[in-house]
């Protein structure tokens, strides 16, 4: 659990907002990952939380090598992703694996299983002599709990569960050390999604694997990661350990999101603390100056316009918060209050 | 709360409004025609809700949660949809039976509803400000600049900030939250006695989600309207509802106080959803998970619909259809076993 296989530096992705047909102008970004620092060590998960908008897919995204950053680095063991190409980047692919929300249209409706979870294979033979393919997708298929026998069926004859199990087989095939999840379990029913939470867990204790776990959900997250990264309109708002975000939060808008989640416990109704929070996210095109949560927040100042607060260690707090007047506060409903 | 033994009360809420039972859905049954088969989507379902009340349908995609409201709302597409037994009553008079035009005018009215996705329930092509004013301009007669100032009242009422400069915008230059609160205030334009949410929050962010169930409970309290909460999250139906139905398969598996529910679930069903969700107050290790796949409503098991999936079936499971049945004060439960769940410790 002590060394770094990713670390990402101060990472940028800017889209350009353009106006016109034949002369296009660029006329604004949308700073959709601004600044984004953070590392994943061998085997542990790394949970990232945030609202629609805050950047997380799209982080996901350049994770992956899909996009490149406008500035920035990720570096997987040291190696600058950005700037592989060739049969480096195919190596590096192998290591980096992606499990993509919507099972419906992850997955090639015209291929069958077999082929769906054998595609790895054939960019990477290396991996998997032909022979051995079949052979090996069917220890797959027993693997994320479905049966070897359908591995001549299509997408559709699965349903949303099961079809998200075929998305985890397919990422696991090469044996990756890092696998990024992007809302893995939000398309799925209650009774469905924490099979799929169980079989996540089983995977990796089997086989070492590094999450970056993407989601909305607070408790989702809570439950599957050990270390956790609080988004917000682009930026770490706060990021600790599972306990320190969730049980010392410090920054206000970790507050708010977590005293926002239902409690699914009728009895803790009335005794809830709960912080209201008024509008909407501002618009990544145009990010409020300063601290980007202060059109929202409580307590805010005038240096909250002004100066950008630093993600890092504050007074009375063990872990970084991006806030300027960080301070613990107890949110989290429990059963005895 | 409301037992349902109880037999009809007449006393008048603070409303003026009658405060006795005011729509009731019995033993209604929904079939789907389709070319594959035909599947049985509501297969006897029974529930009722009073004014001022929330009254919580709980369940998962497929067991028929929508496709009630539709049928109450008399908007379940022929065909595929036909209604082949039960009664929906509102006031005691069956819906079912009544002509297109009395049906037209209960809805709004009597019975309004709002959708989990506002962008798609919204017209593109017209300003909120005319969706809603265009309902008391068609259905109360008000000419175009009462119906504008009564519509913008409105909008005023479901707080969104600076109502009149917003009546021109249309739908697309709305956020999300912003549009599902105009949905509201459409629903409650001619202030209805019911209101149906059908996953009124699922398409929106937690700290949203929170100002918008706000609202609801809000606006529900002033008017002491009754309301039916269509939703599969745990967590906002333990924060609102007064009764909770668990719906499986097309039938209600479970019916209850919402202290009762949470504190003693008394189908198996029940019991494997609160196991299975994840929660923000404890980290545990391994969820506990129901086993298996909601059943294919074309070939629905015999016996008890979750037998396949049960953790205590027994062979009666598989035979015999469990009823709900009656096993304390206002809580029912269709499991053969269901005294004994609850009664274990």
């Amino acid at each position: 659990m002590t060394e770094n296989i990713l670390e990402v530096r101060d990472l940028v992705k800017h889209y350009p907002v353009t106006r016109g047909v034949v002369f296009k102008k660029t006329i604004g970004h949308v700073k959709a990952v601004d600044g984004v620092s953070f590392e994943l060590r061998q085997g542990e998960t790394l949970g990232v939380v945030g609202e629609s908008g805050c950047g997380k897919s799209t982080l996901a995204r350049v994770l992956m090598n899909l996009e490149k950053p406008t500035a920035g680095n990720v570096l997987y063991k040291g190696q600058d992703i950005s700037k592989l190409s060739g049969g480096g980047l195919r190596r590096l692919r192998r290591q980096i694996q992606l499990v993509m929300q919507d099972p419906y249209t992850s997955l090639n409706p015209r291929m069958t299983v077999g082929d769906l979870i054998g595609e790895p294979f054939e960019i990477h033979p290396e991996v998997a002599p032909k022979g051995s393919r079949r052979r090996k997708v069917k220890e797959l298929l027993d693997l994320v709990g479905l049966n070897p026998e359908h591995i001549n069926r299509y997408p559709h004859q699965f349903s949303g569960g099961q079809r998200q199990r075929i998305g985890i087989a397919r990422a696991l095939a090469l044996r990756p050390e890092i696998i990024v999840c992007d809302e893995p379990v939000s398309a799925l029913d209650v009774s469905i999604q924490a099979q799929v939470m169980n079989l996540l867990e089983q995977l990796q204790s089997e086989f070492g694997l590094a999450y970056v776990f993407i989601a909305h959900d607070l408790s989702v997250v809570r439950h599957l990661s050990d270390r956790v990264a609080v988004m917000y309109l682009g930026k770490i708002v706060e990021i600790g350990t599972e306990d320190e975000i969730y049980e010392r939060p410090t920054h206000p808008y970790t507050q708010a999101l977590l005293s926002a989640v239902p409690v699914p416990d009728p009895t803790v109704r009335q005794n809830k603390a709960i912080i209201r929070l008024t509008g909407d996210v501002p618009s990544p095109a145009d990010p409020p100056s300063g601290c980007r949560f202060r059109t929202r927040c409580w307590k805010a100042q005038d240096i909250c316009a002004q100066q950008v607060p630093l993600l890092q260690i504050r007074q009375g707090s063990d872990h970084p918060s991006a806030c300027h007047f960080a301070e613990k506060r107890e949110i989290v409903a429990t059963h005895e209050a | 709360m409301s037992d349902i033994l109880v037999s009809e009360q007449s006393a008048v809420g603070p409303t003026g409004r009658p405060s006795g039972r005011l729509l009731e859905v019995d033993d209604l049954r929904v079939e789907f025609r389709t070319r594959d088969g035909v599947a049985k989507v509501i297969n006897g379902v029974t529930y009722h809700v009073d004014a001022g009340e929330t009254l919580a349908v709980l369940g998962e995609s497929g067991s028929g949660k929508s496709v009630t409201a539709q049928t109450i709302m008399g908007i379940l597409d022929t065909p595929p949809g036909f209604v082949t037994g039960g009664q929906v009553r509102f006031h005691g008079k069956d819906m079912l039976k009544m002509s297109f035009e009395e049906r037209r005018r209960i809805r709004g009215e009597g019975i309004a509803m709002i959708f989990q996705d506002a962008l798609s329930a919204l017209n593109p092509v017209f300003t909120v400000g005319f969706q809603i004013a265009e309902q008391f301009r068609v259905r109360r007669g008000m000419s175009r600049s009462d119906a504008k100032k009564r519509a913008i009242e409105m909008l005023d009422q479901v707080k969104i900030p600076n109502a009149k400069g917003r009546f021109n915008n249309y739908p697309h230059q709305f956020s999300g939250g912003m549009r599902q609160r105009a949905m509201i205030a459409m629903s409650l334009a001619l202030d209805p006695e019911v209101l149906i949410a059908d996953e009124p929050t699922t398409a929106l962010d937690v700290t949203v989600q929170a100002q918008i169930m706000d609202l609801l409970a809000e606006l529900q309290r002033e008017r002491h309207m009754g309301m039916i909460l269509i939703t599969h999250d745990l967590g906002v139906v333990a924060d609102v509802a007064d009764r909770i139905a668990v719906m499986y398969a097309g039938r209600i598996v479970e019916e209850a106080d919402v202290y009762d529910l949470y504190a003693k679930p008394a189908h198996p069903y029940t019991l494997g959803l609160l196991d299975s969700i994840p929660r923000l107050d404890e980290k545990g290790q391994q969820l506990r998970t129901i086993k298996g796949l909601p059943p294919n409503l074309m070939n629905i098991p015999p016996g008890c619909p979750f037998n396949p999936r049960c953790p205590m079936a027994q062979p009666v499971c598989r035979e015999k259809v469990p009823p709900l049945l009656q096993i304390g004060a206002g809580r029912a439960s269709a499991c053969h076993f269901a005294e004994e769940l609850v009664n274990r410790d």
